[in-house]
């Protein structure tokens, strides 16, 4: 290992130390010429390399992100603190935000996913408010390939290892693959929180003499500097990078979660500002804290709680050591916040003071081993503007092909034993859905829902993306992305009201790659401003390359929606026979990027159709129905196409459906956006029809013969649900166990 | 009445048990955290699930050691009503006031799911208002709920119809499908299926208000 002591300012100069940590030669000159106006020493330099990464400072992606549409009149908080906060009324707010965990967990599955989980909890309680949920949204190559169904296998263990333990359910999510995750998985976690409006707190640390207080696990030399390990692109043959990886204690968290929210609520008058210790550990949360209140800080690394001996002063602040927060309290009052956490059986220390000279100063054995200005660690980071260039492959496109289906049950068959299709619950059974008992929607279902304990509100979330989509056409793909998610939350009875995000691409300095961000951001904030439906917090994953080969553009929406009401609430499932099923929406040949697409030609390609007026009307007319109480059951029409969303609403009550739809056996399979399938009563048929007018389509009735038998235009679709079930619902463990 | 709900360090379904009792049994419930040294006035106790002390070194191993625990033992040698559920079942196996241990789920994956269990015995404070052999919906998440008990004490928990539920369809790999059993006396119920969950009807079962009912009359009475 290198001795810092012997690396001094002239040899990180000499040597181009700094780059090895990312920093740029421009970069570096401007630190030392511009802001230090001398050379900075290792540990500076260190800090500078944390906190300019990408991943702490968006100097890539802020261009971009500018472009989001952040408004509305529920926002209380916007993106820029660790979570968004949204007003849900009576006094009450919501709180969400979403974080990629990609790198980590290709490199150690288990903890990568793991701290993913908690690292998004801490944001949610470092608002303030109680963590009730959370979903995830998984992306892996094939599962032919054993390292797939490895990665798949302890991504699952991970998230349920750590969410189970702490408390949290874990009420939905996806999971879709593809050969272009292949050595890149994604996987996104968002964190759902509800407080008190009068409960919000900051991340700040004003007040000079004010004390830094250092809260949780003790600082180990996991993770150093893992802020620049998730900015760079991997190649396989330098994937053992574990020292960049964390390791996860939910019991930590789960005591920090219970003493942090009895200070930010019973001791508000005394807490100046919390945040946690994520990415660039130490240094970028009380820098930012300091920061945000035009302030510095005084801290001395001695006093900060070490796991290991001779940690130097690099490695105390850039470390990513899990489950620790840092808190600013009024000078004076130390010692009551002392006494919670020691009553929690946790670790607490004043390592410092807010200062009034705005120096970012720390002392380590006495001696001054960083001084610089605590803004230029957080403002001073140089944005790139980066070329967009049009890829050709979005140049000149053609329809995509009509597929010619030979069979019909054979091809129905196939398409729901895809692992994209099949259900999932071999791996949702791994998580605690039910606790904290509010649960009202359960996963498997379009959206999850919890009910607002005290209230007759609940609220629906769920994530989504696709990749295949966006890849066709990023701006139409962003479009479709936010109203996917927003079909799932209307299906369930909530109105969405915003979104969080994670904007997984490849390499920023790819133009091409740049495009296809700059293109779906400016989607995706198109349809938000439609929905009333703000980007209120988010996060940026780039780099996700390996070998130069970039995953599809694959930004994640996390959506909530508020149910005004707990007798709008709507499942997915037709409950029982006799209901009328309709269409909603008009279904064409829409096959580019299906997943019909990918299984007949291996690959992708070809026009996207959206409407997002269209998309928007039959939203509002799902709602009107759901708030008519004219409708037993919604669910969205996704990925697989109509065929796949009637067989899921079959599915949980082992009903079958008898009737006639207007479309050929193709387009069983088509992806055509827009559309919902809806189960009605006799007697609500006619205000039904008079309300939904021509948007909807009457297919059938469903019946006790557990048969689907569908008169289409090109022939008949008969097949036993019980057998489409039971393929539908093993295929997924069935691949996970069966060797390639 | 008043009942009381052990928090311990990682305890994580105590205000889930805490709310059964206060808004669906509206009754008097303290939440005790695991320090406490006295449990005077209580008519009963509820130890809830969650991952107590992380459930690092065995499930309920290091639980049993903590304070309350005397107190607990008393109340029980009293004969009140103590109930353990799910990681509360593990505690009250490892502090030897019920038989048996619970090991692995036979799949060694955590299963959270809706499970039936059958009443095999409806004579006991905790159950005597469901029907005798009734079939309920109860909700279960656990990683470790596999029932494993020697010939001998399995022969004894039949012979003195201490097996209280039992699974319809044995999720985890538990000996005679065992989802719950009581203590000799009839006083302690440990059981890893979690009541507390299915109250309201919104939450998708009420199956499990007769559990708190029952014990609610036997205290009355």
């Amino acid at each position: 290992m290198e001795k810092p002591k012997t690396i001094t300012p002239q040899d990180i100069k000499d040597q181009k130390i700094y780059q090895d940590w990312g920093l740029t030669d421009f970069e570096y000159n401007l630190i030392s010429n511009d802001i230090l106006h001398r050379l900075p020493n290792y540990t500076e330099t260190g800090l500078y390399s944390g906190m300019w990464s990408e991943h702490c400072s968006y100097k890539n992606s802020k261009p971009v992100l500018r472009k989001f549409w952040s408004d509305g009149s529920r926002v209380l908080q916007g993106p820029g603190e660790g979570a968004g906060v949204l007003d849900i009324g009576d006094g009450q707010a919501v709180v969400f935000k979403a974080e990629s965990h990609n790198h980590p967990s290709y490199v150690e599955p288990y903890e990568g996913a793991a701290t993913g989980v908690g690292g998004i909890i801490r944001d949610i309680f470092s608002m303030g408010a109680k963590p009730v949920a959370s979903l995830d949204s998984l992306r892996f190559g094939e599962l032919t390939n054993d390292k797939n169904r490895f990665l798949l296998d302890k991504v699952v263990a991970g998230i349920a290892g750590y969410g189970n333990c702490i408390g949290v359910p874990t009420v939905g999510g996806e999971i879709s693959f593809d050969p272009c995750y292949d050595g890149n998985p994604l996987v996104n976690v968002m964190c759902v929180g509800l407080m008190d409006q009068e409960d919000i707190e900051a991340g700040r640390a004003s007040g000079a003499g004010n004390s830094i207080i250092y809260v949780g696990a003790k600082t180990g030399r996991d993770g150093i500097n893992g802020a620049t390990f998730a900015s760079s692109q991997f190649s396989t043959e330098e994937e053992s990078d574990r020292s960049a990886v964390q390791v996860g204690d939910p019991f930590m968290e789960k005591l920090l979660v219970d003493a942090c929210l009895e200070v930010t609520h019973n001791h508000k008058d005394i807490l100046v500002g919390i945040q946690d210790m994520g990415a660039a550990g130490l240094v970028s949360s009380s820098a930012e804290m300091a920061d945000k209140a035009n302030s510095g800080v005084d801290l001395d690394l001695d006093l900060v709680p070490q796991r290991e001996i001779g940690m130097t002063p690099y490695e105390i602040m850039l470390s990513e050591s899990q489950e620790r927060m840092l808190l600013c309290v009024k000078a004076g009052h130390e010692d009551e916040i002392l006494e919670i956490f020691e009553k929690h059986h946790l670790d607490a220390v004043v390592i410092g003071h807010v200062n009034d000279d705005k120096q970012y100063r720390l002392i380590h054995h006495g001696e001054v081993v960083c001084d610089i200005p605590t803004s230029s660690l957080v403002n001073d980071v140089p944005e790139y503007q980066h070329d967009v260039v049009e890829p050709e492959r979005l140049k000149n496109v053609k329809e995509a092909k009509v597929p010619v289906i030979s069979n019909v049950n054979v091809m129905v068959k196939t398409i729901i034993g895809q692992p994209t299709i099949a259900s999932k619950e071999s791996v949702y059974r791994q998580y605690d859905c039910r606790v904290q008992a509010n649960t009202v929607v359960q996963p498997g279902s379009d959206s999850g829902v919890i009910r607002v304990r005290g209230t007759n509100k609940s609220l629906a979330m769920t994530t989504d993306a696709n990749g295949r989509y966006i890849y066709l056409n990023p701006k139409l793909g962003g479009q479709i992305a936010v109203s996917e998610a927003a079909r799932n939350i209307v299906a369930s009875g909530a109105v969405p009201i915003g979104i969080t995000d994670c904007l997984n691409f490849g390499n920023p300095d790819d133009s091409e790659s740049y495009f296809e961000m700059d293109q779906s951001v400016e989607g995706i904030s198109k349809a938000c401003e439609k929905f009333d439906t703000p980007v209120i917090a988010g996060n940026v994953s780039l780099y996700n390359e390996t070998d130069n080969k970039a995953i599809y553009p694959t930004p994640m929406i996390g959506m909530v929606g508020l149910i005004e009401d707990n007798q709008y609430i709507t499942k997915s499932d037709f409950s029982e026979t006799g209901e009328l099923v309709y269409v909603i929406g008009d279904t064409n040949d829409d096959f580019a990027g299906s997943e019909i697409q990918k299984h007949l030609e291996g690959q992708i390609s070809g026009k996207i159709h959206f409407d997002l007026e269209e998309e928007f009307s039959n939203q509002r007319l799902i709602l009107d129905l759901i708030h008519n109480h004219l409708i037993e059951s919604a669910h969205d029409v996704s990925e697989g196409g109509i065929i796949v969303s009637l067989l899921e609403s079959l599915f949980e009550n082992d009903l079958g459906l008898n009737g006639e739809i207007d479309i050929t056996k193709a387009q069983l399979f088509s992806e055509t956006q827009s559309r919902y399938v809806v189960s009605v009563s006799q007697e609500d048929r006619e205000s039904f029809e008079k309300l939904a007018g021509k948007k909807a389509h009457l297919i059938g009735v469903t019946d006790d013969s557990q048969q689907i038998n569908l008169r289409l235009q090109d022939g008949q679709y008969v097949d036993d649900v019980t057998t489409l079930k039971t393929i539908w619902k093993e295929s997924l463990s069935c691949q996970m166990k069966s060797k390639a | 009445m008043k009942f009381a709900v052990i928090s311990f360090p990682g305890s994580n379904c105590d205000m889930d048990m805490y709310y059964a009792v206060r808004d669906s049994l509206n009754e008097d419930v303290d939440l005790v955290t695991s320090d406490a040294t006295n449990l005077d006035g209580y008519d009963g106790v509820l130890i809830p699930g969650g991952f107590s002390y992380g459930d690092y070194l065995r499930s309920g191993a290091v639980a049993r050691f903590a304070p309350v625990m005397e107190s607990v033992k008393e109340m029980a040698a009293e004969g009140k009503p103590v109930l353990g559920v799910c990681n509360g079942f593990q505690i009250l196996t490892e502090a030897n006031l019920l038989p048996g241990s619970l090991q692995h789920n036979t799949s060694m994956e955590f299963i959270s799911d809706w499970s039936k269990l059958r009443v095999q015995n409806n004579d006991t404070m905790f159950t005597d208002q469901y029907e005798e052999s009734e079939v309920i919906d109860i909700p279960i998440a656990h990683g470790e709920g596999n029932y494993y008990c020697d010939d001998e004490t399995l022969a004894q928990l039949k012979a003195n119809d201490q097996i209280v539920f039992t699974y319809e369809d044995n999720p985890n790999g538990s000996c005679d499908n065992i989802a719950g059993v009581v203590n000799e006396q009839g006083n302690v119920l440990g059981m890893m299926p979690h009541p507390e969950r299915a109250v309201e009807s919104i939450l998708g079962g009420t199956d499990g208000l007769k559990l708190f009912k029952s014990l609610l009359n036997h205290v009355r009475s």
